[in-house]
């Protein structure tokens, strides 16, 4: 099964072909986004962190940042940094380059402050921007394919007609040699037996078993009631009532797939098939962490509706709420509510949305992409010190 | 006049979701896995909530996709709304754990 991507010089596949302009810390944040402000075909990929992080939580965050650059949607990058920070804008550079891309650092203190620094990164960015306008989409086999799976404005029609058509989106793929990444730890508490049981291996099963009762355990040491937060005040209007009954509803993303694998936050898989990302249920964290690890396509299933875009990557949205596909139509680009009364089947629904994949795989926008949705945050481990 | 539905996912379940607002007294057609069976909402149910199928005694389980998804902290009745008030989850409660 072919689409139309960008052959990249690693063999890796993108749907995308944009210039990331990519701070190294919150410092170098407006600087990136200024030079980004002035070349089309940039995007700026700044976040809050960088600095007076220390073990695991700097490890995870410097993973992310790479893991962005090296994302195959992303043709080049510019990795602007402060000097000073403790994420070396250098050492984000040099994990980018691994994939034979083009890579250029700037770094504001040896530049002589910030208009300097965001005059030489204009220049940089419109000859790059330039360089990867040439490169063309060509036939690429669908397999190489990593789709990244989310929910978020979860009500009982996501588990009951959205996920179900995601999950059966996430077979079809599978079936074609692609991989899929079901994330959300929090969102799994409650459904975890039953994905664990799809496990290829007793490791994967207990790796999956481990970062649930990591997740459980971060809720107790607090001493507070999960249910506080999770499910949201949303879900719960919905009719959500429990995080047991939220995520019997999300697992419906993982399709009848065996499970390959279990990753940590912002991880590559080494293989194709059903993966699970251990990432938080804030969707914007969620979706960072999946596509840091690979994933060039979101599909988000929402039944509150909600806007979320990611700078990289298309963020296709679908809702099976019969009042979201009415009311949210500027957001919204797939609709399966005709599940709920029967006028339409999960099966049917999840053939046409995996053609509509494969559009939006070789060119066609989606609503998040054109009204300039490009949330971005990452999933941190500790407090700054 | 449209009739009121409601879905019961699997054989085990106590609770099927609305597809319709209800009304208290109204009648609802509940259709579940190889059967249909009709009760009366003693209050007002939304769109997506959930409606006991059969009575629940305080401290039993709830099940939906045939799966546990808390407990009743209530007795509850044939017919009414099964949400916050009377289900409370059994995962991640550090609240029970305060030493």
């Amino acid at each position: 099964m072919k689409i139309k991507g960008y052959l990249r010089n690693n063999g890796a596949v993108g749907i995308r072909n944009y210039v990331a302009i990519i701070a190294a810390s919150i410092c170098a944040g407006h600087v990136a986004n200024s030079i980004s402000s002035k070349v089309d075909g940039t995007v700026p990929i700044t976040h809050q962190h960088g600095c007076c992080q220390v073990g695991d939580d700097f490890l995870q965050t410097e993973r992310v940042l790479v893991g962005l650059g090296k994302n195959p949607n992303v043709a080049a990058t510019i990795v602007v940094g402060l000097g000073c920070e403790g994420m070396i804008p250098e050492k984000i550079a040099a994990g980018i380059k691994e994939t034979g891309k083009l890579v250029e650092t700037l770094v504001i203190q040896k530049e002589g402050g910030s208009i300097k620094c965001m005059e030489k990164g204009i220049k940089l960015a419109r000859d790059l921007v330039q360089k990867v306008s040439c490169i063309n989409r060509t036939d690429v086999d669908i397999s190489q394919l990593i789709l990244g799976m989310e929910c978020g404005g979860s009500d009982p029609t996501s588990g009951m007609a959205s996920n179900p058509v995601l999950g059966k989106v996430s077979d079809l793929l599978i079936g074609d040699g692609g991989t899929s990444i079901l994330s959300e730890t929090t969102e799994i508490i409650g459904a975890e037996h039953i994905l664990a049981k799809r496990a290829v291996s007793k490791d994967i099963s207990d790796a999956l078993l481990k970062v649930v009762k990591r997740c459980e355990e971060r809720a107790i040491s607090l001493g507070i009631n999960l249910g506080e937060g999770q499910p949201t005040p949303g879900n719960k209007a919905g009719g959500v009532t429990t995080i047991e009954e939220k995520s019997l509803g999300c697992i419906y993303k993982a399709g009848s797939a065996e499970l390959k694998g279990v990753l940590e936050y912002g991880e590559s898989s080494t293989g194709k098939g059903l993966y699970f990302m251990d990432t938080p249920g804030h969707d914007i964290e969620s979706i960072t962490g999946m596509v840091a690890g690979g994933a060039q396509i979101i599909i988000f299933t929402t039944g509150r509706g909600t806007p979320t875009g990611c700078p990289i990557v298309p963020v296709i949205k679908m809702s099976g709420n019969p009042e979201t596909c009415k009311n949210m139509l500027d957001n919204i680009d797939i609709c399966v509510d005709e599940i709920l009364d029967g006028r339409e089947t999960i099966d049917s629904m999840g053939e046409k949305t995996y053609k509509k994949l494969q559009e939006v795989a070789s060119g066609k926008f989606v609503k998040a992409e054109m009204i300039g949705h490009r949330e971005l945050a990452i999933f941190r481990l500790a407090y700054t010190f | 006049m449209e009739k009121i539905k409601a879905i019961v996912l699997k054989e085990r379940d106590n609770v099927a979701t609305m597809m319709n607002d209800v009304k208290q007294g109204e009648s609802v057609i509940v259709m579940g896995p190889g059967f249909e069976k009709e009760l009366l909402a003693n209050c007002d149910i939304n769109f997506g909530h959930k409606v006991a199928v059969c009575s629940i005694l305080s401290g039993d389980l709830i099940f939906k996709y045939g799966e546990s998804i808390g407990r009743a902290v209530q007795d509850i009745v044939e017919g009414e709304h099964v949400h916050t008030h009377n289900l409370v989850s059994n995962r991640g409660r550090g609240d029970l754990v305060r030493s």
